[in-house]
């Protein structure tokens, strides 16, 4: 490597591409160019550092300065003033990094840093995703060179086990169990595929690993392929995620160049290589056996089970499938030893979490922290609260098939075995925030509208079940539900819940349990007193104009799209509920705050 | 539904451009999916007839290619417009308030979830979380990704296509 004097990083992240990086990248480069500094100063295109709420975002080294929310124009001043004259541009660094005078902090110091301790994430923002030397500098490959060197299978898959590592997709189960399963399964041929179809909405962190470290990903699938026999992987992978797609390949390129993949890796008899497979878009094919047909070709349908993938995967050989981010840990628990990654965590679930923090919260973004953290420490401390002073309502993990954590339990440690027993689940770690302006029926339908989209409507309890909820939801927001609803719903999703036949059916009850469970006052009082509390429920609100507040100035009537508000001049306007359609313009357009929804 | 189809109109270019691709990915196993893939980026949508090309020179049924197709959610039967607006309605995205804006959307364009203006310059799209959760609510129009909207910002986006 040429000497340089510093790095600019810059996230090149889905959330920091969305919001403009590309363009800083280049002009980051051509001032360079213009100020003659594009010898001594280079600008590197990492991963997700996972404050996507202040994207795009450029940290500059040797000092560490952390600039958020950075604009084209902003570019020239940071090469101008920090990178040529060593004046530290303050006005555009994250706020939280400034510290007394004119120092500034760590980011290990900042809050939403200081709680985290990344594993699964360890590269991501810190290397180019795209430079296999830059993962080899950083112990890259070496978990893959003592595996195949020092170990044998039964070694790799003892230390799994060891570990304590629990499938982070979902589901929870022994990462190290799998791996001996499909070891010990018969068969002359044997699969290794990584699950990267992540479908959960509001759930991103297997994106930012895939984008920010996919070699990690390539060297934990070889160390599990030579642990099980295998010699070919495929990586399943949702073609939503275009940037991920692409650095996977050119990763995958580099390591067939640099014999990590292929024949003989590391002058020994270990052969193995892999192939992307894209998605087309199926939730459904997040469950493992519907993933493996469709990787076959097939409409994404899922199988019974047993067999097991294990046993009877891809094209009936035994396959062992694991999520990218249980991948993601594979390489550290090789190289630290599992006796450390299990001094992390709690009794029985060990290790870290990724989480994605989004809804209504301050710190948007990707969070790893120890199993065992609470649900407030992530909220409040490194999620930085709720925006606008308003209060927390839920919290959503798990997706489609998890459920609302209300703010009574808060204090819950996080892992696999303690959300079940609040009525949610890990899932893949989505984490949506939610305030009081949210519905909890209407959240409950809106993961059931998405249910009933997703069914691959191969089993009747999925396919009905979960239309039939739909609807006694919808009615329910629609104010003409009843009391009997309330029971029928919560018989219903037992119901399905039993007899589904995969995990998508078996956990889509899951929203509407537990709203029912912590948030029932809601929907009686949609039901008995049809009222929407969190006014959201379009059928259920009434607009009024307070007589008091109103100046007459008409600004309402004229923007009403259906001509419901009437009045005259300087005196009170009213508002005709029977014409109103309840669009909101009016309570957005009053400059005197004077219309209310309730 | 009163869906007007669109004549076919696939040239002999794209046809030729199809076939080198079955051919690639001829002999691979499970490799329908991804010709599926990369004849959508030739046609822009995936007619029945285009089906047909893929069936006969893959050697599959063309029930089962139909099959396939209409199982996943980003392949499409009908042609999109030559803006596509996908809005996300992922949870991060939702509990922000995008499902007024795909309201907006609908009201400016006179078009629902699916559908083409008649002029063929707009399609809209309700997509699953696109990732972008961190400036949620988000939408694409094409490659172009606006994000931290609100209802008042559609008209003027939309105003620049």
């Amino acid at each position: 490597m040429d000497k340089v004097r510093g790095q600019i990083l810059c996230c090149g992240g889905t959330g920091c591409t969305s919001s403009g990086c590309e363009e800083i990248i280049k002009e980051m480069n051509f001032q360079l160019k213009e100020n003659g500094l594009d010898e001594e100063i280079k600008v590197i295109k990492t991963g997700c550092f996972g404050l996507c709420a202040l994207g795009p975002i450029v940290i500059v080294y040797p000092e560490g300065a952390f600039y958020s929310m950075v604009k084209k124009e902003d570019v020239k001043e940071i090469v101008e003033e920090h990178i040529l004259k060593g004046r530290i541009v303050k006005r555009l660094l994250y706020q939280e990094t400034i510290a007394d005078g004119d120092n500034i902090k760590s980011l290990n110091d900042v809050e939403f840093y200081k709680k985290q301790l990344r594993l699964a994430l360890r590269n991501c923002g810190v290397i180019n995703p795209e430079n296999i030397d830059e993962y080899i500098a950083l112990d890259g490959y070496k978990a893959l060179a003592k595996v195949l060197t020092e170990m044998s299978q039964e070694d790799v898959i003892n230390e799994i086990k060891k570990s304590g590592l629990r499938g982070r997709g979902g589901g929870g189960f022994s990462t190290g169990m799998k791996w001996d399963f499909t070891y010990k399964a018969e068969g002359d041929k044997k699969y290794v595929a990584c699950n990267a179809d992540e479908g959960d909405p509001g759930a991103f962190m297997d994106r930012s690993v895939l984008e920010g470290d996919p070699h990690s990903i390539i060297e934990a699938m070889a160390i599990a392929a030579y642990a099980v026999g295998a010699d070919q992987g495929y990586i399943y992978i949702r073609a939503e995620y275009p940037i991920a797609v692409n650095r996977l390949q050119i990763a995958i390129d580099q390591a067939r160049e640099y014999g990590l993949l292929g024949k003989n890796i590391f002058d020994t008899d270990f052969c193995f290589d892999l192939e992307i497979r894209l998605g087309a878009g199926a939730f459904v094919c997040g469950e493992e056996t519907a993933l493996i047909t469709s990787i076959e070709g097939h409409r994404g349908e899922p199988r019974p089970r047993p067999p097991f993938p294990a046993v009877k995967g891809l094209w009936e050989r035994p396959t062992l499938l694991n999520n990218v981010e249980t991948y993601a840990n594979i390489p550290v628990i090789i190289n630290k030893g599992a006796d450390w990654f299990a001094g992390i965590g709690t009794e029985k679930s060990k290790g870290t979490k990724v989480f994605a923090l989004g809804g209504k919260i301050n710190n948007t973004g990707l969070v790893e922290v120890p199993m065992g953290t609470t649900l407030r420490e992530i909220v409040e401390e490194i999620g930085g609260g709720i925006p606008g002073g308003k209060k927390f309502k839920a919290a959503q993990t798990g997706g489609p098939s998890g459920g609302c954590i209300p703010a009574s339990l808060m204090d819950t440690p996080i892992d696999y075995d303690s959300l079940i027993s609040i009525g949610s689940m890990m899932g893949s770690g989505g984490l949506i925030v939610m305030d009081e302006d949210n519905c909890m029926v209407d959240i409950a339908k809106f993961f059931l509208e998405f249910t009933v989209d997703e069914s691959c409507g191969k089993c009747t309890p999925c396919r009905i079940g979960t239309k039939r909820l739909y609807e006694i939801l919808d009615k329910i927001t629609k104010g003409q539900g009843t009391m009997e609803d309330l029971d029928k719903l919560e018989k219903l999703c037992n119901d399905i819940k039993a007899s589904s036949l995969c995990g998508l059916g078996q956990t889509a009850p899951n929203p509407v349990l537990s709203t029912l469970r912590y948030f029932r006052d809601e929907y009686e009082a949609h039901v008995r007193d049809k009222v929407c509390p969190a006014g959201v429920c379009k059928d259920l609100l009434k607009y009024t104009i307070i007589e008091d507040k109103c100046i007459g100035c008409s600004i309402c009537a004229k923007n009403c799209p259906v001509g419901a508000i009437t009045g005259e001049i300087k005196h009170p306007f009213t508002i005709n509920t029977d014409k109103c359609i309840k669009c909101g313009v009016c309570e957005g357009k009053c400059p005197k705050k004077a219309i209310i929804r309730k | 539904m009163d869906q007007k189809t669109m004549p076919f109109k696939g040239t002999k270019e794209q046809e030729e451009k199809l076939l080198t691709v079955i051919a690639k990915h001829k002999g691979e196993k499970g490799a329908v999916i991804q010709v599926l893939h990369e004849a959508q980026e030739i046609y822009g949508y995936l007619p029945i007839e285009v089906q047909k090309i893929i069936a006969q020179n893959l050697g599959i049924p063309l029930a089962e290619i139909y099959g396939v197709v209409t199982f996943y959610s980003q392949f499409s039967l009908n042609p999109k417009g030559q803006y596509q607006i996908g809005v996300c309605l992922g949870t991060a995205c939702y509990v922000k308030g995008s499902g007024d804006i795909l309201e907006k959307i609908k009201q400016i364009l006179g078009i629902d979830v699916g559908e083409c203006t008649p002029d063929g310059k707009f399609s809209i799209d309700a997509t699953r979380c696109i990732g972008a959760c961190g400036l949620a609510p988000v939408i694409t129009i094409n490659d172009d990704v606006y994000g931290r909207l609100s209802v008042d910002d559609i008209e003027e986006i939309i105003k620049k296509y």
